[in-house]
């Protein structure tokens, strides 16, 4: 696996460690001399000192042999630039770029970006999970993001003990995937009534997922 | 005026301000924005459009200036990569039917032409111009050697 990071701080030499660990060929592309050193002196990366979106130095960190490029500046126009002549001119299989305007996301993607993330919209959403609601824990996302999966624990102040699932307005395409009561796991069915202290597997997506905590947390 | 067109400016340096500066006496409605007030000093003061503090590679900042509606959208900004990024979305977000960006390094300049984005490259508009003004040179020398055979 060949894989060119462009910009990025810190984290770029934190990924650069991990992925040589992983026995990547990691080539980092970054426009500040002090970064770039420390960077080619504390890993066994390929460091290039310039700009990620210039074509010549593209070439010169391998993009035509690369499988993928991760884009870190903290400019949304750089990473998308390089992204695409990557992919274009040098046929980069996967371009991963992070956005810092999370409206961002959706444009890159229809631009033809394999993979953009948002920082911002990901610290938020944990942010907003965190402090709405203590009973909640996010255990994963899925399908980069597209899907949660969250434990929710009902306390006797929840609207929906008492009631069976189908008599909640939960979202049309959430699921309640297994209920845990008393360590023991029930495979719902629209007729199980939920009583306090009921853990559900919840499987949502982002866009529905306040909907679907409110009718189940109040 | 019957062929007003809507048009959106984005960087008003040198070529931004003139183009707005143009294009508002000509009668167009137009919308400049860029990230620094004091840029706007370069328009008019018979400039009748408006203007808008901000950055154009922010999406909230494209739709305040109704690019939904713009006939016309020309990146003028002194980096090219935010005028490739903002021509695009122009173009394929927004569907904003002319869209052109100005882009300074001669190669990506070509390469995005090729991607179907209009672009202009002063640099080798420049380059172009010189030699011609070279060959012109040569032909008069040429012809001026000529007749003193």
């Amino acid at each position: 696996m060949r894989i060119i990071i462009i910009g990025g701080d810190k984290t770029v030499y934190f990924l650069a460690r991990q992925f040589v660990r992983r026995k990547y060929h990691v080539t980092v592309i970054n426009r500040d001399p002090v970064r770039s050193r420390e960077i080619a002196e504390q890993t066994k990366a390929t460091v290039v000192l310039g700009e990620g979106s210039d074509v010549d130095r593209l070439e010169e960190a391998g993009a035509r042999q690369a499988d993928a490029l991760l884009a870190l500046t903290s400019h949304d126009q750089d990473n998308l630039i390089a992204c695409q002549l990557a992919q274009r001119l040098f046929g980069v299989p996967r371009t991963i770029a992070m956005v810092n305007d999370p409206d961002n996301e959706p444009i890159f993607q229809r631009l033809g970006i394999n993979v953009a993330f948002s920082a911002t919209r990901i610290i938020g959403s944990i942010i907003d999970q965190e402090t709405d609601f203590e009973d909640i824990t996010a255990l994963m996302p899925l399908a980069r993001g597209r899907i949660n999966v969250t434990d929710v624990r009902l306390d006797n102040l929840s609207p929906a003990v008492g009631k069976t699932l189908q008599e909640l307005d939960l979202a049309e395409n959430s699921l309640v995937a297994a209920i845990i009561r008393n360590e023991e796991v029930i495979v719902p069915r629209g007729a199980t009534r939920l009583q306090e202290d009921d853990h559900l597997v919840l499987i949502t997506q982002p866009e529905n997922q306040k909907q679907d905590l409110e009718v189940l947390c109040g | 005026m019957p062929n007003t067109k809507q048009i959106v400016i984005v960087g008003c340096g040198r070529l931004g301000g003139t183009l707005a500066n143009r294009l508002s006496s000509q009668g167009h409605r137009l919308i400049v924005i860029d990230r620094k007030e004091s840029a706007f000093d370069k328009l008019s003061y018979d400039f009748s459009g408006f203007k808008i503090i901000g950055d154009a590679v922010e999406l909230h900042v494209l739709e305040q200036a109704q690019i939904k509606n713009a006939d016309c959208l020309f990146a003028t900004t002194t980096q090219d990569n935010a005028n490739l990024m903002i021509a695009q979305v122009a173009k394929t977000i927004f569907n904003v039917p002319r869209v052109v960006a100005r882009v300074f390094d001669p190669m990506r300049e070509s390469i995005y032409r090729e991607f179907g984005i209009e672009t202009i490259s002063p640099t080798k508009l420049s380059a172009e111009a010189f030699l011609k003004m070279l060959e012109d040179q040569a032909h008069v020398n040429e012809n001026h050697h000529h007749r003193r055979r």
